[in-house]
């Protein structure tokens, strides 16, 4: 039997939308893990809290504010709208930025321990020889919390592609844009095609087995958890 | 002081000599079906002093489920065709499938203003999305396709299209504003025998096959009072009514 194209469409999406969060969620999450692992805020709770949200939620909890955030007469669609791009569901970058909310934790969350594990020695030592905020993140704060990054980024990138209930909610299930695989899985199972349903989803077993025996045997610092 | 303990015992009395007589049937039911279901086991139970349960859900995953052992004794498909396979494959009790209602289809739009004069509006083409649900496997969808089909629209509106794992998502799209019109079943959108809220289009029954949705007694059912009992209960004056109420045909 082997892959439709229909499976290799869905698969080429599942692996596009996966990285460009990933690399989003590197981006926005890494000043987040920073500022709730140093700060004595009163507002570390909160944020720690809404960060985590996505964890304890149930995926249609969260696809269905979404879908009704990014509406025509939700805050999100009205801000989309008065910028001329129109409405995020049912379009690959309604997919990324649900996605971003979604794996958010994943990705937080081991950066905020591998900082706060450094301490503020390290950075104290680094200041006093000069070095700035940037400079004293890219030397010291980046190579010293690098299995915290390995590990955030391999947790969003595999978290983003096993996402099912919230595309559900908000993709509307269009091939090349919205389909991903977990949702082609379903397809094939609602449609009692088990043959291509065992095709992807053995797949997607063994795809997720090794990411995470990488994650376990690869880490650099081969620091358990 | 004696009061409580009398009261105690005589409840007591009550459920053990009530669930004497009184059976439970376990009932999978398709979505859509979900409003009229909860009317009838509220008068079964009144009627007939069993109780049907209900699990709400699509008919695939119920066809999943009871391939591999779900306790389910009575099954209300959306379509004719999960029960068939089912009674092909020995998991029913056979000859008690029956078509206990026939859906129809519907071209809704939240705004009360959009749809004005039947299928035109989709001609006209003034919208961003239409959702239906997924043709593959749900059968308000294969319809709604067969509709577009039919009215030869379905190559403009296919960039258009966005598909809803099941009717009820579909009619979540359609009701929250991110489509503006889908094609959803009569009976979500009818309040008290009328369209409730929004503007709509009921399609007339020639222009698709018709959504047969048929009941059956499964394995596990067979020779339980309360599966047979609601299984004529469905078939009753009453359970018609409530079925009708929904936009349903009967056969």
């Amino acid at each position: 039997m082997g892959f439709s194209d229909a499976d290799l469409q869905a698969i080429w999406l599942t692996l596009r939308l996966a990285s460009l969060v990933t690399v989003l969620l590197l981006l926005i999450g890494t000043p987040i893990a920073w500022w709730l692992a140093r700060t004595h805020s009163r507002w570390k709770g909160p944020v720690g809290a809404v960060v985590a949200l996505p964890l304890v939620l149930p995926p249609t909890v969260l696809g269905f504010y979404l879908l009704l955030a990014m509406g025509p007469n939700g805050p999100v669609g009205q801000f989309t709208q008065s910028l001329g791009i129109g409405l995020l569901p049912f379009t690959f970058w309604g997919l990324v930025v649900a996605s971003v909310f979604y794996s958010m934790p994943f990705v937080v969350q081991p950066i905020q321990n591998a900082i706060e594990a450094l301490g503020e020695r390290p950075l104290e030592v680094a200041a006093t020889l000069r070095a700035g905020p940037w400079d004293r993140f890219f030397s010291v704060v980046l190579p010293l919390a690098k299995p915290g990054f390995f590990t955030a980024a391999i947790l969003g990138f595999a978290h983003t592609v096993g996402e099912f209930g919230v595309v559900l909610m908000i993709g509307g299930n269009i091939p090349g844009a919205t389909r991903v695989v977990s949702v082609q899985i379903y397809d094939y199972v609602e449609a009692m095609e088990y043959g291509q349903a065992h095709w992807l989803a053995a797949s997607m077993v063994i795809f997720s087995f090794l990411v995470l025996l990488a994650l376990y045997t690869l880490n650099p610092n081969q620091r358990k958890f | 002081m004696q009061t409580p303990r009398i009261l105690l015992a005589l409840l007591a009395l009550a459920v053990v000599s009530a669930s004497a007589r009184a059976e439970t049937v376990q009932v999978a039911v398709a979505a859509n079906f979900t409003a009229p279901m909860k009317l009838i086991a509220e008068a079964f139970a009144k009627d007939s002093g069993h109780t049907a349960n209900a699990s709400f859900g699509s008919s695939g995953k119920f066809y999943a489920q009871i391939k591999n052992g779900a306790p389910f004794e009575v099954l209300l498909s959306a379509d004719a065709e999960t029960p068939a396979k089912l009674e092909a494959e020995g998991l029913t009790q056979s000859g008690t499938g029956f078509t206990y209602a026939i859906g129809t289809l519907v071209l809704w739009s939240a705004d009360p203003a959009l749809i004005e004069d039947g299928a035109k509006v989709l001609g006209r083409n003034k919208f961003r999305k239409l959702a239906i649900a997924n043709p593959k496997t749900a059968p308000y969808g294969a319809a709604a396709m067969a509709v577009l089909k039919g009215l030869a629209v379905d190559q403009m509106m296919m960039p258009k299209l966005v598909q809803g794992e099941n009717i009820a998502q579909t009619y979540q799209f359609v009701s929250t504003g991110n489509a503006e019109l889908g094609f959803v079943a009569l009976s979500q959108v009818t309040k008290d025998g009328k369209i409730g809220e929004g503007s709509a289009w009921v399609v007339p029954a020639g222009m698709h096959d018709p959504i047969r949705q048929d009941a059956v007694i499964l394995k596990n059912g067979e020779g339980k009072a309360a599966a047979a009992a609601f299984m004529e209960y469905l078939k009753g004056d009453k359970a018609k009514d409530i079925i009708r109420s929904f936009g349903y045909q009967i056969p």
